[in-house]
């Protein structure tokens, strides 16, 4: 035990220190160096992370307690780790993930002056940094101050490009939803220090399962904490700000818009499951917000043509699907699709880098095809990643996806049709795929001869990494076993199960049980694998043949368009607000509240007008005056009369 | 001994200062007085924090019931090293502009600084009266002199503003005096005088108080001579009146307001807050309009200046303490801002967003500066002003028994952070994002000086935010006695 709390805190320390090293030394690093001690750090703390996971095997969680951050009054906030299996978890596919995605910066980012290859690094780190501080925290502060920070983070790395304008918007953009988001986080974190008047998770947890918070409160709390999740996790209504963040570095899609801080807020509502499970009426919106972001998403998605986009969409549409298991308290799920998700989303985001590092920097999909002559590796990667995100069985999707619908079914008492909007949409997901990966590496070559003539495999730091992510993406599946096909072969679960455990409890007492028979679960997996390989199959052919080249029109160009909700939010909350503040400050500043006061300036001088005809002068000397007679008054009085 | 240091270094270095002609004599001269009172006010921190160095009395016109009575307590302390700090970093700052009659410029600012520090540490309220024109005067010199193209009509707004706030405190003053007991000013003798008065009595005395002080914060409507005081001040200047001045509002509240009129200021409380959380959107909802930097940065501080009035009148440790800590923070954030603004003035000829742009390229060291600043000011975790608005938040959020509104003024006055992420990121974009344009295209980095006083504000930014504990020991125990005299439970029940 001691052994633990001795060393974890270097997980976080060591990209800290990258950070610094890599930020403060970017001018006289050389660009190895860099890449050395960004992807080191990491790695190290990797190596930690899989011994601490070691340690929280038996079942163990370790808070160690670092300094009072704040303390004031009866409020004490201390910085504070706890680690546990969920945070282990999330520390394994941080730093893990997060290793493979630097190693292949190294290469994608090359082209780079040093001196920018350095912030990227640092930038890096100090994101790793962030999302460590917020799996590991022990309170929800420290939580908060993680969350922010891989906010800072995602901020700094979309704009990376500065020079680019849109960019920058794309940045604020992102940072600034997030806020609103933030903001609820915030407010429940107030909810809670003023009825339990602590927020360190034990001592929350606690005073939750002794039921002391009232209904009002927890539901209030935990609709609070969601809005928090909908901001950093893409759902709606505050998901825009995901697809445009694709502005940023591809390997930074990878990274913090696909494997890891887009699950914070997962890891936000899963840490905090008691809280939820003891308020199914919060469970109950989490559960309908992520399935309608999942299946909105996946339509968008359909008619996306920037590779980019297409992923990113998906990444919102499987967000969707994780808030659904949440939301039908199958949080073990949700967990296990953070997994695999961050391994086979990882995998196609860094495979789109290695296209569009083939292509020149195109992104369009429609100027593609037929890739899978030149890029071997790419191409066979890249399909694995489709094969597990479309849910084929075998590879890690089919479980997590699996596990997600059966848990939907069991609901009580619309679980049905959870099911079919969510089997719905891991159909659609299927089609969205399979048309990218055909129009992309199937069929003729679309570009000009040029890039014909350049394309290439990509050098081995970025095919490395696409080949441990894919063996990844095949067998990470293989820690959930479901309970039907074979018994007792879910070790996820055994191995999450003190974190869920109050939940469980709770679940019980509410007679509600999330098991499905064996015979109906054989049933529901046949028909979706059925429909979804059908699918599949379909797309491949149909895409292979004729892709989709032009220009969307009727319902598919408002799905192109993104049902127009960007244009809705401008109309609704951007405009507004800048006329509003343009009025405020135009009009009613300079007309009414000055007007107000210049009016009794104006008085004033009136006043003084009649006055002069008795003495010669003005306000402003008269004023002086006094205050310099007042002042020699109190200095006589102060040194001369003593 | 450590507070009538504090006044009488700038008070007595400032006059001498007048008869210097040579300018580099005076500056060095100016930053070297400010240095002394920086070290004086650190030494009043550690070695000479017991309770005997941190007071004076003497007498001074005993006849009228007024005395010399100088102290620093926690929220002094704390005022007092916030003063100290912002001296320096200013005349480090500010070191390659310059002034015509220099002498009088920095004879000026350290007078000011004396006034500064005199309200701070005055616990006698004719004495605060005193220190409060004190501090006014020099200020409304420094803009009318040394101040941009409209400078005389906005300083003279400026000066009847407050002046017109500083006579209404008087007449306050003098009321309380008039019932207090022993016919004194001393703060004890107010503070029994004016908890004895009527619910009446104390409602206009409350607005009496309250104006003079919010004039000088500002809150909304009472703000309207500050936009044009930031803008047309010598950055200088500005920067003594955003990080300081604006201070001497808060700690009146505190000290002078709370503890005084309890029951009025319990009665009246949720009002001022409304006035201050309406003026937080309304500034904030402005700023992002603005296009001239300074002005985007002085509505900005009414929002923040804002928040810091709701969390007095919650009546709440947690709120207090976090006033306290962000009154130290805002004023190190803010002067940071104001540097680098000063700088781009400087530079460019001009503060006008849509003028510049693509300042990162050629000048990374004042972009990174300027962002973990920019950040800073809007509370970002890590950062010292995430601590402060963090506490005043929570305890706003938690003062069930004071106010009814919490959960409306923390849910308004929390649309400011996000409001406050607009402006400051569209700053920040607009001024070093982008490509650069044709006047930003030979821009110069920051210069040693410059980066001296930006490095050790960023310094204090993550020392402050990441073990603010030091600071909140140190006010600890004002704010728990501030509270204490202004519960009004103890005299409901009698």
């Amino acid at each position: 035990m001691k052994n633990v709390l001795n060393i974890v805190y270097l997980i976080p320390l060591l990209p800290l220190i990258g950070f610094l090293i890599n930020g403060l030394g970017r001018k006289h690093l050389s660009k190895g160096l860099i890449g050395i001690i960004g992807s080191g750090t990491v790695l190290a703390s990797f190596l930690i992370s899989v011994w601490v996971f070691m340690q929280v095997k038996g079942g163990n969680t370790y808070v160690a307690d670092y300094f009072n951050f704040i303390n004031v009054g009866a409020l004490s906030i201390p910085f504070a780790f706890q680690i546990d299996q969920l945070s282990s978890i999330f520390l394994l596919i941080i730093t893990g993930v997060g290793f493979l995605i630097h190693v292949y910066s190294t290469s994608y980012m090359h082209e780079e002056k040093t001196e920018h290859f350095g912030r990227y690094f640092a930038y890096l780190n100090l994101f790793v940094f962030s999302m460590l501080l917020l799996v590991m925290g022990a309170n929800y502060v420290i939580m908060f101050i993680g969350w922010e920070g891989v906010g800072l983070c995602s901020y700094l790395l979309i704009g990376y490009w500065f020079k680019n304008t849109e960019y920058n918007k794309a940045a604020n953009k992102a940072f600034i939803m997030n806020r609103i988001g933030d903001l609820a986080f915030l407010i429940a974190i107030f909810w809670i220090i003023s009825k339990a008047g602590n927020v360190n998770y034990g001592d929350v947890f606690a005073f939750a399962q002794g039921n002391k918070f009232t209904a009002t409160d927890i539901t209030t709390i935990t609709i609070l904490l969601f809005i928090g999740a909908t901001g950093k996790s893409a759902q709606i209504p505050l998901y825009t700000w995901l697809p445009d963040a694709m502005a940023g570095p591809t390997p930074v899609s990878a990274l913090i818009h696909a494997a890891t801080m887009v699950t914070a807020g997962i890891y936000m509502i899963a840490r905090s499951n008691i809280l939820y499970s003891l308020s199914p009426v919060t469970l109950n919106i989490i559960a309908i917000v992520g399935l309608a972001t999942a299946l909105l998403a996946a339509t968008i998605a359909m008619k996306q043509n920037d590779i980019k986009k297409v992923l990113a969409y998906s990444t919102v549409s499987q967000l969707g699907y994780m808030f659904l298991a949440l939301g039908t308290g199958s949080y073990v799920a949700a967990v296990f699709h953070v997994m695999t998700h961050a391994f086979f989303k990882a995998l196609l985001f860094l495979g789109s880098g290695s296209v569009i590092h083939a292509m020149g920097g195109q992104q369009d999909i429609r100027k593609m095809g037929g890739l899978n002559k030149y890029m071997k590796i790419t191409n066979a990667t890249f399909l694995i990643g489709c094969l597990a995100i479309a849910g084929i069985p075998g590879l890690s999707g089919f479980f997590s996806k699996d596990e997600i619908l059966a848990g939907a079914f069991s609901q009580k008492p619309f679980g049905i049709v959870l099911y079919i909007i969510g089997l719905g949409t891991a159909l659609l997901t299927a089609f969205y795929m399979f048309r990218l990966y055909a129009t992309t590496f199937r069929g003729n070559f679309r570009g000009t001869h040029d890039q014909e003539h350049h394309l290439h495999e990509s050098p081995a730091a970025i095919t490395i990494p696409l080949i441990v992510l894919a063996i990844l993406s095949i067998i990470g599946g293989y820690v959930g076993v479901p309970e039907f096909i074979l018994h007792g072969a879910h070790s996820l679960k055994d191995f999450l199960a003190p974190v869920f455990a109050g939940s469980y409890q709770v679940f019980e007492a509410q007679g509600i049980s999330h098991e499905v028979d064996h015979s109906t679960e054989w049933i529901l997996t046949g028909v979706s694998t059925a429909l979804i390989l059908i699918v599949v199959v379909f797309a491949w052919n149909k895409f292979s043949k004729k892709p989709d080249t032009e220009d969307a029109a009727g319902f598919g160009k408002v799905l192109a368009n993104k049902w127009y909700v960007d244009e809705l939010y401008e109309k609704i909350i951007v405009r507004p607000m800048n006329g509003l503040g343009t009025f405020l400050n135009n009009v009613f500043e300079k007309s009414v509240v000055d007007g107000i006061v210049n009016g009794v300036g104006r008085l004033v001088n009136y006043s003084s007008r009649q006055l002069r005809l008795l003495q010669s002068g003005q306000v402003g000397s008269y004023v002086l005056l006094m205050v310099v007679s007042m002042l020699l008054f109190f200095v006589f009085q102060f040194f001369l009369r003593k | 001994m450590i507070p009538v240091l504090l006044i009488a270094i700038p008070l007595v270095t400032g006059l001498a200062a007048f008869f210097s002609r040579n300018e580099k004599l005076v500056r060095s001269w100016a930053l070297f007085s400010s240095i002394l009172t920086l070290a004086i006010s650190i030494l009043g921190l550690t070695i000479f924090s017991d309770a005997k160095y941190l007071e004076h009395h003497s007498a001074w016109m005993s006849t009228l019931g007024s005395s010399f009575s100088v102290k620093l307590d926690g929220m002094g302390q704390i005022l007092c090293l916030l003063t100290a700090i912002a001296f320096p970093l200013i005349f480090i700052s500010t070191w390659h502009s310059s002034y015509k009659k220099a002498n009088n410029f920095f004879a000026l600012m350290l007078l000011s600084q004396a006034g500064l520090m005199g309200v701070f540490l005055a616990m006698d309220a004719l004495l605060f009266y005193f220190f409060w024109e004190l501090a006014l005067i020099p200020v409304y010199f420094l803009c009318s002199q040394w101040g941009g193209e409209k400078r005389i009509a906005v300083t003279f707004k400026f000066f009847i503003y407050t002046f017109v706030g500083s006579l209404l405190m008087l007449i306050g003053i003098l009321y309380v005096y008039a019932h207090s007991q022993d016919h004194s000013f001393s703060i004890e003798s107010f503070y029994k005088a004016g908890a004895a008065l009527g619910h009446k009595e104390q409602t206009w005395l409350f607005w009496l108080f309250f104006v003079a002080f919010a004039i000088k914060m500002p809150i909304f409507p009472f703000h309207t001579w500050q936009p044009d005081t930031y803008e047309q001040s010598p950055t200088a200047t500005t920067m003594v009146l955003s990080g300081v001045m604006v201070k001497m509002g808060l700690l009146g509240l505190i000290r002078w307001l709370l503890p005084v009129l309890p029951v009025a200021a319990y009665s009246w409380g949720n009002m001022a807050s409304g006035m201050a959380v309406t003026g937080m959107i309304y500034a904030s909802l402005i700023a992002i309009r603005q296009n001239d930097i300074k002005r985007l940065v002085a509505y900005s501080s009414i929002a923040h200046i804002g928040l810091m009035c709701i969390a007095v009148f919650s009546e709440n440790k947690l709120a207090l303490q976090g006033v306290m800590i962000q009154m130290f923070n805002h004023g190190i954030n803010i002067i940071g801002l104001w540097i680098v603004i000063e700088l781009i003035e400087r530079q460019f000829g001009t503060r006008k967003l849509s003028e510049l742009g693509g300042l990162a390229q050629k000048a990374p060291a004042m972009a990174i500066l300027f962002v973990i600043i920019a950040l800073a000011n809007i509370a970002l975790p890590l950062t010292n002003a995430f601590v402060g608005e963090f506490l005043m938040f929570s305890g706003i959020f938690g003062s069930n028994d004071i106010t009814e509104y919490n959960i409306l003024f923390t849910v308004l006055a929390g649309l400011c952070i996000i409001l406050a992420a607009i402006y400051t990121l569209n700053m920040i974009r607009k001024i070093f994002y982008g490509d650069t344009v044709a006047l930003t295209a030979n821009v110069q980095d920051v210069k040693l000086s410059e980066k001296l006083a930006l490095g050790i504000i960023v310094v204090l930014i993550f020392w402050m935010g990441v073990y603010p504990q030091a600071v909140l020991n140190i006010t600890n125990d004002i704010s728990d006695s501030i509270l204490k005299l202004s519960d009004v439970h103890p005299m409901l029940k009698k």
